[in-house]
């Protein structure tokens, strides 16, 4: 009985710090969640329409995707989302996050291009309204243009069928 | 995330133990090449920094602005603030936050800018919200909830210990009485 009270005191803290080590300090909850997608107003790699917004986005579901041709896990994810954007399930946005248009050209052309469209945020400003840290980093937008989830780092088939799927279900 | 191409130039000193080591080393010169070429190549796309107008602050606006720094947080370093950190994401932000103040808001117009984006995180010192209550009071509820145990244990461990034995009057006396 003397040593109820600072067994479970030690019994909680154990359970606390089991919990912590396995969640990834590097995550950070973003705040946008919920909330509208931030405006942008960027111009598309190809030139054509001259410049596209935030409420070009609407009307449908559309995944935005901030990637780089010099970003490591965009290598990673690129097969996943060239399967993705064959399976026509969602509308694939890039968003090339302080990229050399020379330098992502090549990449597409040898990788291919699972996007629909390309937008090209060569300052990152847009990457900061979007709270973007580390590419690649990929938003689920509704068709309201609200952003419903968040994923940092590389897109993986788990996530998508864990996370996004069930919540384009639930959008359409 | 980027890599800063170091390319270092060795002295050739002919006859030297070291131009001995050279030799040795460019037999293999082939392979040290293809092995460098491979990681420019890798490397070779990097992020771009996109140059910006410099921006001109007055004294006051400049010491707001070096006093913010270091309260905000790196996303990328987590461990350094935006005054300390090297990444380019914390340049970029840098840039912005110079951009604020030099258009006139205050520290909690500046602050409000970063955390609509990246959520409190980017505070080293949190605020004071429903979500933060229990970091800001809990750990002076834990030292009151201690001291109260402590007066308690006191109280309690005073009340059962026995009284001290009564001197035994006669018997002390007696002793005194024996003494010369």
């Amino acid at each position: 009985m003397r040593f109820a009270i600072p067994l479970v005191i030690l019994l909680v803290l154990i359970g606390l710090f089991y919990v912590g080590m396995h969640r990834d300090p590097r995550l950070v909850p973003s705040p946008l969640i919920g909330k509208a997608a931030p405006a942008f107003d960027l111009p598309t790699l190809d030139g054509q329409p001259p410049r596209v917004t935030t409420a070009d986005l609407k009307g449908a579901p559309v995944l935005v995707n901030f990637f780089a041709s010099w970003c490591a896990g965009c290598q990673e994810e690129h097969p996943y989302l060239m399967q993705l954007g064959r399976s026509g399930q969602v509308r694939l946005l890039g968003i090339d996050y302080k990229d050399a248009e020379s330098d992502l050209r090549p990449w597409l052309e040898h990788k291919g291009n699972p996007y629909g469209m390309i937008l090209s945020d060569l300052e990152g400003r847009a990457g900061i309204d979007w709270g973007v840290y580390g590419v690649p980093e990929t938003f689920v937008v509704d068709a309201r243009g609200n952003i419903l989830f968040k994923q940092v780092g590389p897109l993986t088939p788990e996530v998508f069928e864990r996370d996004i799927q069930p919540l384009l279900k639930a959008a359409s | 995330m980027r890599f800063a191409p170091c390319t270092a130039s060795s002295p050739r000193r002919r006859g030297s133990s070291f131009s001995r080591l050279l030799r040795g080393i460019q037999n293999r010169v082939p392979a040290f090449a293809g092995m460098t070429l491979l990681l420019i190549a890798g490397f070779a796309r990097a992020e771009v920094e996109t140059v910006k107008p410099e921006i001109a602050l007055n004294a006051q606006q400049e010491a707001l602005y070096k006093s913010l720094l270091p309260e905000l947080r790196c996303l990328v370093c987590q461990n350094e603030s935006l005054a300390e950190s090297q990444a380019s994401l914390a340049a970029d932000l840098r840039y912005e936050v110079r951009g604020l103040v030099a258009k006139g808001e205050s520290e909690e117009q500046v602050k409000k800018y970063l955390t609509d984006r990246y959520g409190d995180f980017v505070l080293y010192k949190p605020r004071f919200s429903p979500r933060t209550y229990a970091l800001w009071i809990g750990p002076f509820v834990l030292l009151l909830g201690a001291l109260v145990w402590v007066v308690l244990y006191a109280r309690r461990t005073s009340a059962a210990a026995p009284a001290p034995p009564e001197p035994d009057q006669a018997a002390l006396e007696k002793i005194l009485e024996e003494k010369p």
